[in-house]
């Protein structure tokens, strides 16, 4: 079965992502009354530059692992929610997918929130880097200083979460 | 003692390897390990205040000693999503 937490230099099939994510679930799958599921793609600006593609980079063994206590966040925060998050490594082309969450819940405001909480984790935990190839030349995009234990940010994702 | 250094993204690009080995003083922290790198590779002086550490794989303080045999990650700030 497809793990749950992965990151991957395959397409993402954000349909088997969530596939994978009910039959997690089990028995209680029926319990479940929303699924809310998210996926980023590569856009063709950025900063007023054209965008050819980007490249990304992982470290992989501290991503699953941030991506875990993504997770465990999520149940702490929301019990009854569940998480499925893979994102992609290596080239990506203009509208190709690099990040793709889905979400479970009994009720549609708390899989709304866990994705979107899961995704503002992401951005500012998660050590993956994105390098831009633009028209006239290329730059690393430099995000956030990956911290899990600020709390600030992680006050931060949960109010993006629940606006 | 021995350890592995892992760099990341611009780290990487400016050092020119994504792996090197470093030897250390016992008791040596990250702190000190990324102040000896830095010295060899100005350019990194920058991100003295933004990069992130691990070691073996988990998030680390920069004053956390290390010990023979880890791999040390710098990370400079994340871009995933």
């Amino acid at each position: 079965m497809l793990s749950l937490l992965a990151i991957t230099s395959e397409p993402l099939e954000l349909e088997r992502i969530a596939a994978a994510l009910a039959a997690s679930v089990g028995a209680d799958a029926g319990a479940d009354g929303a699924v809310v599921t998210f996926l980023g793609l590569v856009r063709n600006h950025n900063l007023a530059r054209s965008v050819r593609y980007l490249e990304y980079e992982a470290y992989a063994p501290l991503a699953l692992k941030a991506f875990e206590r993504i997770a465990t966040e999520i149940r702490d925060r929301w019990p009854s929610a569940r998480l499925a998050l893979h994102h992609r490594v290596g080239r990506l082309e203009i509208g190709e997918a690099s990040v793709a969450i889905a979400a479970r819940s009994p009720h549609r405001a708390d899989a709304y929130a866990a994705c979107r909480y899961a995704i503002e984790r992401v951005k500012q935990i998660a050590p993956i880097w994105k390098r831009e190839f633009f028209d006239g030349g290329d730059v690393w995009i430099e995000g956030a200083t990956a911290d899990p234990d600020d709390q600030r940010a992680r006050a931060e994702a949960e109010r993006a979460a629940c606006a | 003692m021995r350890v592995t250094v892992r760099l990341f993204a611009r780290l990487r690009d400016i050092a020119g390897v994504s792996e090197l080995a470093r030897d250390l003083a016992p008791g040596a922290t990250i702190g000190d390990l990324w102040r000896q790198l830095a010295h060899e590779f100005p350019e990194l002086a920058r991100y003295e205040r933004s990069i992130s550490s691990a070691v073996n794989a988990d998030y680390a303080r920069m004053d956390q000693r290390v010990s023979d045999g880890d791999e040390i990650a710098f990370l400079p700030p994340v871009s995933g999503g």
